[in-house]
């Protein structure tokens, strides 16, 4: 490892990383957070480096985001999404890389809707590739924000009781979090319906409850999952109403988890349906603080894997 | 035309030989077997003596579920590639799919096939026709066309007979012509969109899972079809199985008499899914079935060494490399076997001691002989003289790059193994790839 612990080339998944490289992204987002209170909020450290934003689903937050902090970076950024994209129409995975490679980019952020997309990317070319969501695989920059938000609310992660809640199944950011967290000393419980709690989740090293109330019983922080509706017809929960009524976070519920327990959710809500208005916009949500920090947790990872702290030392 | 096959351990469970002994053959067919009589045997030009000592000598070794793409698909494989490697791997028979296009449902088809593998002969092939014209699963094929034109088993491998009236249909039918009815034990509505074994990998490599219930429920639905309708003669074969369940179920089925074999595939046996995870995603560890849980494979194992599984078959599926090089969820599913399966068994199921040689051979050779009905699985005198020979002391490094086969589609490639074959014989004569 480089003196200041990291050298990798890419940031694929919250698996890969040890403590200390979770630590230290966190410890870097510290140092750039303060650029978003700046009247100029814009720094040199990336002038001339060009990244590509390769978004092969349909991103509004993730992807301003990552446009925003490369933007801060003074970055060169360029979008594809495959919609407006001639670059990736039919074309193969692989093609798609070629074809990048020989743009010569110097760092990809790559979305796309099967797990194992970036990793494949990442092997094919030189670029550092910054993975932003691989179907229900990973998204680890998501749980980055999500514990550097935690770890500005409470102080610390290690030895707290977080509770997830939701469509488990379909979603990245609960398998990135789970990883972060526990490694970080983090105790996690998840909860949702059973049709969308995936085999096995146990041996992740999270406890399983089957109702809401279990699960955030005496929880620090309380992460609501997004619902996805277009899901429904596979027929995993009977009604929106339904799901409220059993898995919806309200003011009431909250009461059992332990007093001033955080409350956190990745985004886009469905209010009324994973969460009720009263608590997404109570005292203790920090949802809008974890939009905020994603911007300056993109800038660590992105400074990071550019590679200029070793042009530094 | 005569052949001495001299010095060779001859491994014959057929008749319950293991022995140092030598093989005469004439005119196609075992003409003696015994220490040695090869010396014996007059010398004359149409002589032809080959050296087996150190070598072990079987039956010719039948692969019952290989897919050759052709017709239709001739840019995975061809039946001139993929008997090659059925050669190159030992075997001296393969049994195709019918999932070519046009789907193997006629005897014109069927026809064509045996055509073409005989232009070659570098192996036998014995065709297996579909259950489901087109493979629709909807209405039976020409079953007896297809029959009087060589078909030797019924199948839609690649999909399931999903109609419960259709497998009834084709488990009755089938019996006018003592033909097996293969089946891919899949409900499709249970696995749907999964591309791995559900469990502990799917769930961190976040991929779609199919549940190995996907495959237990169809077994036990045509296992109950089998004994209500399969009469006296009705066969059923489970393909690829893969489940501990799946296993049970056959299993306690044919302690009741009923008519039911299965296969297990090489992969399932020495690979779980835990192998798509550490390999990261490698589409070579996509097949259906997919590869299951240590719990399931341990079950298979023992299935092996215990009886409970009749056959290993590779279920040989070539794939173009352009086709495997994408992301694991738009991959095709399947993998090569033909130039791995022997040398596999031999270093990891029968160096370790969980069978033994004349087991392998009973499981490679004389049980798919006997349930598809063909020649072959036994060198008793007068049979046909299809022979394997191969080296158990022989090391080998699978290189797909160097396979006859057209696919390069292994989780195998770079193993290194004890064990391979060294040559075939086909009614006596030596086959040359």
């Amino acid at each position: 490892m480089s003196p200041i612990g990291w050298d990798r080339k890419d940031l694929l998944a919250i698996a890969d990383l040890s403590p200390a490289e979770i630590q230290l992204v966190l410890d870097t987002a510290d140092s750039f957070r303060e650029i978003a209170e700046r009247p100029i909020k814009k720094v040199p450290t990336l002038r001339g480096r060009t990244v590509v934003n390769l978004f092969f689903e349909p991103s509004t937050r993730t992807r301003s985001s990552f446009e925003i902090a490369e933007k801060r970076l003074s970055a060169d950024s360029i979008n594809f999404s495959s919609s407006s994209s001639g670059l990736v129409k039919g074309e193969s995975l692989v093609d798609t890389a070629r074809n990048l490679e020989a743009m010569a980019p110097d760092m990809i952020v790559i979305r796309h809707a099967d797990p194992g997309v970036p990793r494949m990317l990442a092997e094919r070319i030189a670029a550092a590739v910054i993975n932003a969501g691989d179907g229900a695989h990973e998204h680890p920059t998501q749980a980055l924000l999500d514990a550097y938000t935690i770890r500005a609310a409470k102080g610390r992660i290690e030895g707290l009781k977080v509770a997830i809640v939701g469509d488990i199944q379909h979603s990245r950011v609960v398998r990135s979090n789970i990883y972060l967290l526990t490694k970080m000393g983090a105790s996690v419980t998840v909860a949702g319906p059973r049709t969308m709690m995936p085999a096995e989740i146990g041996k992740l090293g999270v406890r399983v409850e089957d109702n809401l109330e279990d699960a955030i019983r005496g929880a620090d922080v309380v992460m609501m999952l997004r619902i996805q509706l277009e899901r429904q017809s596979r027929s995993l929960f009977p009604s929106e109403r339904e799901y409220f009524m059993l898995f919806g976070l309200t003011r009431e519920r909250l009461k059992a988890a332990k007093r001033g327990a955080i409350i956190l959710h990745p985004g886009p809500m469905n209010r009324g349906i994973e969460i009720a208005s009263e608590v997404a916009d109570g005292p203790y949500s920090v949802i809008l603080d974890q939009v905020a920090n994603g911007v300056a947790i993109r800038m660590a990872v992105l400074y990071l894997l550019s590679g200029v702290h070793r042009e530094i030392a | 035309m005569r052949l001495v096959i001299r010095g060779g351990r001859v491994v014959d469970p057929s008749q319950g030989l293991d022995e140092v002994v030598d093989l005469v053959v004439e005119d196609g067919f075992v003409a003696g077997i015994g220490a040695g009589i090869g010396g014996k045997v007059r010398q004359s030009k149409n002589l032809e003596v080959f050296d087996a000592s150190r070598l072990v000598v079987t039956p010719g070794l039948i692969d019952m579920h290989v897919h050759l793409r052709e017709p239709g698909q001739e840019y995975k494989e061809t039946i001139r590639t993929g008997l090659a490697a059925a050669a190159a791997g030992g075997f001296t028979a393969v049994a195709c799919m019918a999932n070519t296009n046009p789907v193997n449902d006629s005897r014109s088809v069927t026809e064509h096939m045996i055509a073409e593998a005989a232009r070659h002969d570098t192996a036998r092939l014995y065709p297996i026709g579909a259950v489901s014209k087109g493979l629709a699963g909807k209405e039976l094929s020409e079953v007896g066309e297809m029959a009087e034109a060589g078909v030797v088993a019924l199948s839609d491998d690649g999909r399931p007979v999903e109609s419960s009236e259709l497998m009834r249909r084709a488990l009755e039918y089938s019996q006018h012509f003592d033909l097996v009815v293969i089946q891919h034990a899949e409900d499709l509505d249970l696995g749907a969109g999964g591309v791995m074994h559900e469990g502990e990998f799917s769930t961190r490599t976040g991929l779609p899972g199919l549940p190995g219930a996907a495959e237990d429920v169809m077994v036990a639905r045509d296992l109950i079809l089998l004994e209500d309708f399969g009469g006296a003669r009705g066969r059923y074969h489970v393909a690829h199985l893969s489940t501990r369940r799946s296993l049970g179920l056959v299993h306690e089925a044919r302690s009741r008499g009923l008519r039911v074999t299965c296969e297990a595939t090489p992969h399932h046996l020495l690979l779980t899914d835990s192998e798509v995870w550490s390999s990261h995603l490698s589409t070579d560890t996509k097949m259906k079935p997919p590869l299951r849980s240590e719990r399931d494979r341990l079950a298979l194992l023992e299935g092996v060494a215990d009886g409970s599984i009749d056959v290993i078959a590779s279920d040989h599926a070539p794939h173009h490399a352009d086709e495997k090089d994408v992301q694991y969820s738009c991959a095709p599913f399947g993998i090569v076997g033909l130039e791995s399966t022997l040398s596999l068994c031999l270093d990891r199921l029968v160096r370790p001691g969980v069978i033994d040689l004349s087991r392998l051979v009973e499981l490679l050779s004389c049980a798919p002989a006997r349930i598809l009905g063909v020649p072959g699985g036994s060198l008793s005198d007068g049979s046909l003289a299809d022979v394997t020979v191969l080296s158990l002391e022989s090391r080998t490094t699978l290189n797909s790059g160097r396979f006859r086969s057209k696919g390069r589609n292994t989780p195998f490639d770079g193993w290194k193994l004890k064990g391979r074959a060294v040559a075939t014989f086909l009614a006596g004569r030596k086959v040359e790839i």
